[in-house]
């Protein structure tokens, strides 16, 4: 018996896509630069979930090898990325990007 | 021998060359000894080549340097041997040389004097250059060159506006005549398909292919020997050029350059034997300015100004023949032309030298006491040029007046009275400047002096040259009876188209004595106007009336110019520069201008330096990309 029959590809990348959405206009929107963090891992991970649905569809293992390679890119990203905020944090006490527009031109 | 011709225009170069480039280390001395000697050499190079024509007539072509090599187009640099140029040559470096050594002692205190003597000798280069090219292509050259170098020495003195207004206009008005002669060429060249003499004449049947074009090809070469021979109607330059430094008068204005234009229609004769239009617009423009010059002539008061309208009434004389077809007449009156009109400007020179720059002949008078050498030669050439038995310009002068009686009455009355004409403003102008009191300033009459001997030396030779140059052409009717050939017509034969003289000798020698008789009569009429009567000519605010004053004003044709040509183009180009210039054009590139710099101030809005701005700009556009991919 199947537990959840009537899960499909489209589901999947549905939820995907969602996901993907939420973390880009979370991204656009939002002030906090902590939060714009997180919605790009969002992001990240709406990737990673479109691809192992692929991967199972087409009984393939590369998607599910690439979404390794993405988590091992995202962990070090959030490991910099922190590291940047920290400072950030330390310099400007603020981590509102409206007040970080020294970029102005 | 005629291997020679192509040493004869390289001396000149190098002089040219030579002086420019390395003149400073000379003296003035020096650097005119040079130049002369270039002129010089080039004269006696000149000699044994112009032997090889005389029993007989046979053209030689010498090639010099590979030209142009483009289809069916070939043209070398390359130089003809023949009479016609041969004569040329002879004549324009003798009196050339003459010329550059009588410079050495009129222009000995200007500071140009490097310059003056290099830009004579690139002149004379290009001179050479002109008559002994042998395709109407090389002549274009050589015609460009010395019309450059007409226009640097009418404007030799640059620091007065006027003479560089004068150089100007000579340049504007032969421009005209150019592209005439221009065009001519390309008409030539599209029809024959070549524009070498030997193809085109010597063969023969080269402008047979003109056909109906005959006319038209004949009339804008024409067009082109106008504007350089200063006839009606582009005639108003010459007398201008006379801004220019005496000797530039003599060599350029008067002997050499301005004739150019009866070398161009000798050399093509062949085409106005051919045309019976063209050969007529010829005569009529030629007798038009021969009557025009000599009228305008009697009033005017400038020394050199009276010789210009008297160059530009002779040209007429010589254009006059050439219609007739009196083409050997023609080059022969250019050769006795150059010898009295060189000596006449030489001896003109030499008298404003002695009055310290003074050129106006009511100031002048009595000279003859003070400069023995210039009084006799000068007078040797006003004889010559009224047309007085045995100087050079009667033989000339008479057999066109011959030619114009036997083919042409209208013509011949009126080149009779253009002599008439002559034979008075010469002697007017002679007694005004040698004869009565001296009018001048003190301090004039005590400057008064004979001029060295490098400037009376070219006078004695020109004054010879002037009274015996006349016999190589002597008259046919008159010769045959006494076994004395018109050497000339024979030496040119074979290269310009002969004119047949059916005159006895008894006419040709009535019509010389009644031609003396009217010139003698009119240089009385001169003598008792100005030494009997002591009349005294017009000073300039005194306005004449009638048809002197039409005269006075030189028939009103720079007025009239002014009026038709420069006054609308001077409007048009007001206008242009008011309204597109101005306008327009600012207004295009101001708006780029401002167009970019409104688009960056609009571009700059957007770099806030807010994450958020940028990231939607980045969503944005990788959206816009997806879209459009």
């Amino acid at each position: 018996m199947q537990v959840l029959p009537n899960i499909t590809i489209e589901h999947y990348l549905g939820l995907s896509a969602v996901l993907f959405c939420l973390g880009l206009f979370g991204m656009m929107f939002r002030k906090n630069a902590i939060i714009i963090f997180m919605c790009v891992e969002l992001m990240l991970n709406a990737v990673n979930l479109a691809l192992v649905a692929f991967s199972k569809i087409h009984g393939d293992t590369d998607g599910q090898i690439f979404v390794f390679f993405i988590m091992v890119v995202a962990a070090a990203e959030v490991a910099v990325g922190l590291a940047i905020l920290m400072m950030l944090y330390r310099n400007m006490h603020t981590t509102d990007t409206d007040q970080l527009n020294s970029l102005k031109g | 021998m005629e291997k020679l011709v192509s040493l004869i225009p390289l001396f000149p170069l190098i002089g040219f060359l030579f002086i420019t480039f390395f003149g400073k280390n000379l003296s003035k001395n020096a650097a005119g000894a040079l130049a002369t000697a270039m002129i010089g050499i080039s004269f006696i190079l000149a000699i044994p080549v112009f032997t090889t024509q005389l029993h007989g007539a046979h053209p030689v072509m010498v090639k010099v340097l590979d030209w142009i090599h483009v289809g069916s187009f070939h043209v070398d640099i390359s130089f003809v041997v023949d009479p016609l140029s041969t004569l040329y040559v002879l004549f324009i470096t003798g009196v050339g040389s003459l010329i550059h050594l009588y410079s050495i002692g009129y222009m000995h205190e200007d500071e140009g004097f490097h310059r003056f003597m290099s830009y004579l000798n690139l002149f004379v280069f290009f001179m050479l250059l002109l008559v002994l090219g042998d395709n109407l292509l090389l002549l274009f050259v050589g015609w460009e060159g010395v019309g450059v170098c007409s226009f640097m020495l009418i404007g030799f003195w640059y620091k007065d506006h006027a003479n560089n207004d004068a150089a100007k206009k000579a340049f504007v008005m032969n421009r005209v005549g150019d592209l005439g002669l221009l065009l001519g060429m390309a008409l030539i060249f599209i029809q024959c398909g070549s524009l070498r003499y030997e193809d085109l004449f010597i063969n023969g049947s080269g402008i047979a292919s003109l056909g109906k074009y005959t006319t038209l090809a004949a009339i804008l070469l024409f067009i082109g020997a106008m504007g350089k021979s200063a006839q009606f109607p582009l005639h108003t330059w010459l007398p201008d050029a006379m801004a220019g430094p005496t000797p530039v008068s003599a060599l350029i204005h008067a002997a050499t350059m301005v004739t150019a234009g009866i070398y161009l229609v000798a050399r093509c004769s062949d085409l106005y034997a051919m045309s019976e239009i063209a050969s007529s617009v010829v005569t009529w423009a030629g007798v038009i300015t021969a009557i025009l010059g000599a009228s305008i002539a009697l009033t005017q008061n400038d020394i050199k100004k009276v010789l210009a309208y008297s160059t530009v009434s002779q040209l007429g004389f010589m254009f006059a023949a050439l219609g007739m077809g009196a083409y050997t007449i023609a080059v022969f009156h250019v050769v006795t032309h150059a010898f009295f009109k060189a000596l006449l400007f030489l001896g003109s020179g030499s008298v404003i030298h002695a009055m310290g720059g003074e050129q106006d002949i009511r100031r002048m008078g009595g000279l003859k006491g003070h400069m023995k050498t210039t009084y006799w030669t000068f007078l040797v050439g006003t004889i010559a040029i009224a047309g007085i038995f045995p100087f050079a310009g009667f033989f000339s002068k008479d057999q066109i007046l011959a030619h114009a009686l036997e083919n042409n009455m209208p013509v011949f009355i009126l080149l009779m009275l253009a002599a008439a004409g002559t034979a008075f403003y010469m002697f007017r102008m002679f007694y005004l400047t040698f004869h009565g009191d001296f009018r001048g300033t003190h301090e004039q009459e005590h400057h008064l002096h004979e001029s060295p001997a490098v400037m009376t030396l070219p006078l004695i030779v020109l004054a010879i040259a002037s009274t015996v140059g006349g016999f190589m052409g002597f008259p046919h009717a008159i010769g045959e009876s006494i076994h004395f050939h018109h050497w000339l017509d024979h030496f040119l034969d074979g290269t310009v188209v002969l004119a047949h003289s059916h005159m006895s000798a008894m006419t040709e020698i009535l019509l010389a004595l009644v031609a003396m008789a009217i010139a003698g009569g009119m240089i009385y009429y001169a003598y008792t106007t100005y030494i009997v009567k002591n009349t005294m000519a017009l000073e300039d605010d005194e306005i004449p009336a009638g048809i002197h004053r039409l005269l006075w004003r030189k028939y009103a044709f720079d007025e009239l110019y002014e009026n038709i040509f420069r006054r609308p183009v001077d409007q048009l180009s007001h206008g242009i520069q008011h309204w597109i210039e101005d306008k327009a054009l600012l207004m295009m590139v101001d708006g780029t201008g401002s167009a970019a710099k409104g688009l960056g101030h609009w571009m700059k809005g957007w770099h806030n330096g807010q994450i958020l701005t940028y990231l939607i700009a980045i969503v944005v556009g990788l959206i816009a990309i997806l879209y459009f991919i």
